[in-house]
């Protein structure tokens, strides 16, 4: 069971949250203008560079949000508003090293149900400008969710049956002998595949494909997209780091302090979830669908099974 | 809702926003799993269910105008009515005050008392319930191998129907 953390760290996470989804957009950046126009020319354009989201935010801020013919304004900027604020809410029970602002008994449901508060969000961002792009694009994120969200499940559900408790804390302290990820790597694969689905970017990028002109996207501005984008932003962060508590060992390592091990880990997941977005081709959904159900689904299950048979035999 | 709200999408949503209160209710009882699941379940369900309702009603936010809302005063009235008659009514209830203690775990509780002894029976019809479902997506779908190959089984078309993402 993890720590309960004091009171302020209930204020800190949401600013907390978007600073390190500033960083990971941040080393984005850097990537992506590596990979336009070479490597920096010294410090300085690296720092301008890496500067690109900062500057980006301060622009959206400034801007004026559009407005389109016969829209839903109010379920826009609900959507819009949802993304962030589900990802903050499902980072409330990451735990930070085994101190967490909360490890209630159902840890593990309560990140599954704020990731579907997301997912419904983006749907209500799609369907609101009444404009044909965007709504391309959140009925794409939905047939999206439909492939990655049962997998995503049985990947949770391994993790939680190897830990035999769906507290976060106590699948952290499951893993002090042996890290998850060493005997369930379906799971901890498909978590990661899923991870992407859920931020919505790279391999799982289509509801804001450029075909449909950045889709879910295309009629935001101003607040509204940055709420969007940045949410977007801190729900990969949130992902990346439940990967840690659930199959990394949390805050487990030699030598180093808890804390450190548990930024470490979300540090590499993270990086290689950003690199994997920049490798990897969008996968088109009615593509995806189907691997996702007849294999992904089976593997998943089998992992399930197996760990279910090694619980009862330990 | 449908009295008040000329989108599928704001009714839906609406509903959603009436059935994650009915999950914080729960989770209020002390029911944490089930209130979480509540809140899990229904938010999937209503994202789903607002794509097949625009796909029914012909409603796309304003793309199809069309008025659903009917008899406002009346329905209005009602609502009203129902909500001051349930509201008073959990006012001037005497309740009972808790006799015992929390068991340490109500959802097991729960379980036992709404299940007892029919927990078997239950998972059984659950199966059975889940193969017929299963059973008859595979007759209705349109993806079968008879669309996919046509009447001879045993022919191969070069270019299917319908393509999915696995090699066949």
């Amino acid at each position: 069971m993890a720590e309960a953390a004091p009171l302020w760290a209930a204020v800190v996470l949401p600013f907390a949250l978007a600073a390190a989804a500033c960083c990971a957009a941040s080393v984005d950046a850097l990537l992506a203008a590596s990979a336009r126009c070479g490597p920096a020319r010294g410090a300085r354009d690296a720092v301008s560079r890496a500067a690109t989201p900062l500057r980006a935010t301060v622009r959206l801020f400034a801007r004026r949000p559009r407005r389109t013919t016969a829209a839903d304004t109010a379920l826009t900027r609900l959507g819009a508003a949802v993304v962030p604020v589900a990802a903050v809410l499902a980072c409330a029970v990451l735990p930070w090293g085994f101190t967490s602002v909360t490890d209630p008994t159902v840890g593990v449901v309560w990140f599954n149900a704020m990731e579907a508060l997301a997912w419904a969000g983006v749907w209500l961002v799609g369907w609101g400008p009444n404009s044909t792009l965007s709504m391309i694009g959140g009925y794409r994120f939905l047939a999206q969710g439909l492939a990655y969200e049962l997998p995503h499940m049985f990947a949770l559900t391994t993790a939680a049956l190897g830990a035999e408790s769906l507290r976060v804390g106590d699948v952290v302290a499951a893993q002090s002998g042996l890290w998850f990820v060493v005997w369930m790597p379906v799971a901890f694969v498909v978590y990661l595949l899923s991870a992407l689905g859920m931020s919505f970017w790279g391999p799982f990028g289509h509801p804001l494909g450029r075909d449909i002109a950045s889709g879910v996207a295309v009629e935001l501005g101003g607040v509204d997209r940055l709420l969007l984008l940045g949410g977007r932003w801190m729900l990969l962060v949130t992902t990346a780091g439940f990967s840690v508590p659930l199959f990394l060992g949390g805050g487990h390592g030699p030598l180093l302090p808890a804390w450190a091990w548990t930024l470490l880990k979300t540090g590499a997941v993270l990086a290689l979830l950003v690199t994997a977005r920049r490798v990897l081709p969008t996968a088109r959904m009615d593509r995806y669908l189907e691997p996702a159900w007849m294999v992904l689904i089976p593997l998943t299950l089998a992992q399930a099974l197996f760990v279910a048979v090694a619980v009862l035999d330990r | 809702m449908v009295f008040r709200f000329d989108s599928m999408a704001r009714a839906t949503y609406a509903l959603l926003l009436a059935l994650l209160c009915v999950g914080v209710d729960v989770l209020l009882l002390g029911l944490d799993y089930l209130g979480v699941v509540v809140v899990l379940m229904m938010t999937i369900e209503m994202a789903l269910m607002a794509a097949f309702m625009v796909m029914f009603m012909m409603n796309p936010a304003g793309l199809a105008p069309m008025s659903m809302t009917h008899n406002r005063r009346g329905a209005a009235l009602l609502s009203a009515v129902v909500f001051v008659a349930l509201a008073a009514g959990a006012l001037l209830t005497p309740w009972p005050s808790r006799r015992g203690d929390v068991p340490p775990d109500p959802t097991r509780q729960l379980g036992r008392s709404l299940m007892g002894g029919q927990m078997l029976t239950m998972m059984v019809l659950g199966l059975a319930l889940f193969a017929t479902i299963v059973a008859s997506v595979v007759l209705a779908t349109r993806r079968g191998r008879y669309d996919r190959f046509g009447d001879d089984l045993r022919g191969r078309p070069a270019e299917p129907a319908a393509r999915g993402g696995l090699p066949r």
